[in-house]
């Protein structure tokens, strides 16, 4: 399931939700209790932002009693990966060390 | 695949002050290609599936699934070049081509990687809005293992 870029930059444009999903890559996996103690929000509303990360694929939630715990999807940020530069930067890489190794067969 | 409008390639040329057939061992003996690129099972045969792996990373199980699609002596090297795992689905499934074209110093070493999909290539690239920035500094922060 590929979230869009378009909801990745939505949900992450507000400041409060990049603060919590900042503080989630941080920290781990952390109840919605836990991430509302050091945000400026009520619980609800750190819900709510929450729900907006979940949908753009960002965060997986886990309920356990009356508590939600939230982290962050590994795979979340993946849609916004430039795989061409990536790449690119890569082979780059490579032929340096393909030339270093072609010096050193000369030996 | 080259003229597929849905896909895009990067190609990387670079001389190099050595003969065809020295870069051609560097490409395609197994033990030399695990100094320079990453370990592998590669064998310079058509059709052999093989894999590169590297140290697995946040987000990156390390491994790249590969086939062998052409292979024409010190000239023209070619293999798929796939994510694996569970990545697979979302991930990259390209070709890489290999030319080495003699030169009157040595070879000219040229790379295309073929099949990037529009999904592939960002799009917030010159959008105006920062992203690029944030974005880097997002994959930073995701980058930390947990």
């Amino acid at each position: 399931m590929r979230a869009s870029s378009q909801a990745i930059f939505t949900a992450l444009a507000d400041p409060t939700r990049r603060a919590l999903f900042e503080r989630l890559s941080r920290e781990g996996e952390l109840t919605v209790r836990a991430l509302t103690d050091k945000a400026r929000v009520s619980q609800p509303a750190v819900s709510k932002h929450l729900g907006v990360l979940k949908i753009a694929g960002l965060v997986i939630d886990r309920r356990q009693g009356r508590q939600t715990h939230y982290k962050v999807e590994p795979q979340g940020l993946r849609p916004l990966v430039n795989w061409i530069g990536v790449c690119s930067a890569f082979w780059r890489d490579r032929f340096d060390d393909l030339e270093t190794l072609l010096k050193r067969m000369d030996q | 695949m080259r003229n597929n409008p849905a896909t895009r390639s990067l190609v990387i040329e670079r001389e190099m002050a050595h003969p065809p057939e020295k870069i051609w061992r560097a490409l395609t003996q197994s033990e030399l290609v695990a100094e320079w690129l990453m370990k592998n099972d590669f064998q310079p045969v058509v059709g052999h599936t093989f894999t590169f792996r590297a140290t697995p990373m946040p987000q990156w199980n390390g491994v790249t699934d590969c086939k062998v699609l052409v292979v024409e002596p010190n000239r023209m090297l070619s293999y798929s070049w796939s994510s694996s795992g569970e990545e697979a689905l979302n991930g990259l499934k390209t070709v890489v081509t290999w030319t080495l074209t003699p030169t009157p110093t040595g070879t000219l070493v040229r790379i295309e990687q073929a099949g990037f999909r529009a999904e592939d290539e960002n799009f917030y690239r010159g959008a105006g809005f920062g992203w690029q920035k944030m974005v880097a500094a997002l994959e930073r922060v995701a980058a930390r293992p947990a």
